[in-house]
């Protein structure tokens, strides 16, 4: 009698072991960061444009242009502490446009450190150096 | 003779009308669709009819049209009844931007080919749809009901605030022609959604959606209320 117990909730722990597991991959699928590249087509296009040169959809009628991240001069008076912090906190964080929202609300910082080098792959430059 | 006859035909014909009874029958049950199998039928390969709201940007690139699943805490139900009569497009480059544009030498344009016309239904399809879409509410925790009191804006300190303050017109066009295009019109906001569901989307768009690209933009609660004052002068401006 005690091994047919003991068998059954070996059994049993088994299968919640299983249930904690899949559970696990499944929160961690949902949680996962999306790729810079992903995020920047989804999000940034639609002003800084698909080839990022800050001619989106939206810039018709805009009082500042977007930054056109392939500008290696202007993108390389830039910090990545600045560029992160203009993604997380908006265009006024930085003394820039208020037409540049917060993106905390939809980015994790992992995903916003992912952007800033995802920028600097644009602008093929570095802070200090175009 | 004449009498059986007569009996014969009589039996004929009851047995004509019984099977054209027969055959006119689906014609009388297809009147009488109900909204949910309609919605089922008709508008599910476009619009997610069940939550949860897309997790991952691949869901949120395959959406056709907006998600109906808390439809009944968003819309309201005459604008419904008539928009699915004579639709109307509210989103200029479509449910997800990056689907429907491309590069010109003007600057990034929308792809017009690209983007497909709502169908129209029947008045009798339409009111039954949007009665089951009205029920469709597993949202209601979201929203503060009765939350919006109405109140008085200007035009000109709704724009202010709309566009020089928050900077949303990058976004949304506040009139036919003038503003940004990636989000929907914000002047028939006010005839579509609810204002409660306003202030709530507005509060925190991630709670609703949470890869919507609207981004959340830190408003303060005065601003939820005054937004909303904006969008129902601009609802009731003849664009």
């Amino acid at each position: 009698m005690a091994t047919f117990l003991e068998k059954n909730l070996k059994r049993s722990g088994l299968v919640h072991l299983m249930f904690l597991l899949i559970a696990i991959m499944f929160s961690a699928s949902l949680l996962a960061a999306e790729k810079a590249e992903d995020n920047y087509k989804t999000y940034c296009w639609q002003c800084h444009g698909m080839s990022g040169i800050g001619n989106g959809i939206n810039v018709r009628d805009m009082s500042v242009q977007p930054r056109d991240h392939t500008d290696g001069k202007e993108m390389s008076s830039r910090s990545d502490d600045e560029l992160f912090e203009a993604i997380k906190e908006g265009g006024q964080a930085v003394s820039k446009s208020v037409l540049m929202p917060h993106w905390d609300g939809v980015f994790s910082d992992e995903e916003i450190h992912s952007l800033v080098k995802y920028l600097r792959e644009l602008c093929q430059c570095q802070h200090g150096n175009s | 003779m004449l009498l059986i006859s007569l009996r014969k035909w009589s039996a004929v014909t009851v047995i004509a009308f019984s099977l054209s009874l027969l055959l006119m029958s689906p014609m009388v049950v297809s009147a009488q669709v109900s909204g949910e199998q309609i919605l089922k039928e008709q508008c599910s390969s476009c619009h997610q009819l069940v939550g949860p709201a897309p997790a991952t940007l691949k869901e949120l690139w395959e959406r056709k049209g907006p998600d109906l699943f808390y439809a009944g805490n968003k819309y309201k139900q005459d604008w419904l009844l008539a928009w699915l009569q004579q639709p109307k497009r509210i989103r200029s480059a479509g449910m997800f931007y990056g689907n429907h544009i491309e590069v010109s030498d003007d600057g990034d344009v929308i792809k017009k080919d690209t983007l497909t016309a709502h169908p129209s239904l029947a008045a009798d399809q339409a009111l039954a749809v949007t009665d089951a879409l009205i029920k469709l509410k597993p949202n209601s925790d979201l929203i503060v009901a009765g939350e919006y009191k109405p109140g008085k804006i200007s035009v000109t300190m709704g724009e202010l605030r709309f566009d020089k303050f928050r900077g949303c017109m990058a976004c949304h066009e506040i009139e036919p022609g003038y503003g940004g295009l990636s989000g929907p019109e914000v002047y028939t906001a006010a005839k579509r959604l609810q204002e409660d569901y306003m202030m709530s989307f507005m509060r925190n768009p991630q709670a609703w959606d949470p890869k919507s690209f609207m981004p959340n933009m830190h408003l303060k609660e005065g601003d939820l209320e005054k937004f909303v004052h904006y969008f129902r002068v601009l609802s009731e401006k003849d664009f």
